[in-house]
């Protein structure tokens, strides 16, 4: 029991080395962190929208607005879809870090499935909208809400083509180091799509209907 | 992997490699995510929809339930921690929040300021009329 403790003791004493000892970071570590920056900068770009969209949010030109025109009944599928994709995209890294080949297609293959739902019902909502005559060149509102929830939609159609690209490495490939680092930052890419996702549905659908 | 390494990959889940998670643990993490994100959007739209609430405190209630659910996000699913392998990310993190925050408030503030003091519509067709 002693030695045990003065075992402990000895190893919680020992200096960790510095970063400058450990030597160059792990490849995994290098890219992980490019892309962070890069999922940083994408997410800059969204708050610009962001902020076009709430300066315009009342300029409706006489047209219709939020109140009219938004089904939160279809947000909030669209909304469940996206959580749970991205709840399954996490199912995937874990069987991806086990090599679990089988959980890893039928991860990747619910993620596309709810994707995929998620980009239909926001195109048939835009379709919806532009029958009505309420399209982008109809306000300035209209242009600001099409160009910030479409780019979030393209943005979630690019996932969907780069997760078939990525199954396809997988089967190729295999789960070789190379795949699993393009793998880590597809979850990354997704999930920081559901983050915004969170602050579009608050400020755009949630918000565009008070009063 | 062998030595200590100080530095975590963003949305790594595996920590220090002596303290293997197994995949229970892993899908547990999620799992509690997921829950957590559901209870705030639920209460999100029920905050939105209800008429209990005094309304002008709705849209700060909603921004309050976004910022939660983000960290909700931050932590479960993308594994961002207060550790010191995990510095490296968190201070690009910041830095981001800095800049997105400075974007939309600056914005908002500047045109709203520029509203209140823009003429309104009729004087200024006035103002056209008598030059």
């Amino acid at each position: 029991m002693n030695i045990a403790v003065a075992v402990d003791n000895d190893v919680s004493h020992e200096p960790r080395p510095t970063p400058s000892e450990t030597g160059p970071a792990a490849k995994r570590i290098v890219v992980g962190y490019g892309f962070w920056i890069f999922l940083l900068s994408d997410i800059v770009m969204f708050s610009a929208l962001f902020a076009a969209y709430a300066v315009l949010a009342h300029a409706t030109a006489g047209g219709p607005g939020g109140v009219q025109l938004f089904n939160q009944r279809s947000v909030v599928i669209e909304t469940c879809c996206l959580l749970a994709s991205s709840y399954t995209c996490g199912m995937m890294s874990l069987a991806v870090s086990q090599r679990r080949y089988a959980v890893t297609y039928l991860a990747a293959l619910i993620t596309f499935v709810l994707g995929a739902t998620f980009l239909a019902l926001e195109l048939r909502e835009f379709a919806g909208m532009i029958a009505v005559g309420a399209g982008p060149q109809r306000s300035a509102f209209l242009s600001a809400f099409f160009t910030l929830v479409g780019c979030h939609g393209l943005h979630v159609a690019a996932g969907l083509v780069w997760l078939m690209v990525m199954m396809a490495q997988v089967a190729i490939m295999g789960l070789c180091e190379t795949v699993e680092r393009r793998l880590l930052c597809f979850s990354l890419f997704w999930h920081a799509l559901d983050i915004v996702w969170v602050w579009l549905f608050t400020v755009v659908y949630l918000m565009g209907v008070l009063s | 992997m062998t030595d200590t390494q100080y530095d975590r990959a963003p949305g790594d889940a595996s920590a220090l490699p002596d303290v293997e998670q197994g995949t229970s643990s892993g899908v547990l993490v999620y799992t509690i995510g997921l829950g957590l994100a559901m209870v705030l959007t639920a209460m999100s739209f029920w905050v939105a929809n209800t008429s209990l609430l005094w309304a002008g405190g709705v849209s700060l209630g909603l921004t309050v339930l976004a910022i939660a659910q983000m960290g909700i996000h931050l932590v479960f699913f993308l594994h961002v921690t207060t550790g010191p392998d995990n510095t490296n990310n968190v201070m690009a993190l910041a830095f981001g929040v800095l800049i997105v925050a400075l974007v939309v408030v600056g914005s908002l503030l500047i045109m709203a300021d520029l509203n209140d003091n823009m003429m309104p519509v009729g004087e200024l067709m006035n103002l056209h009329m008598q030059h």
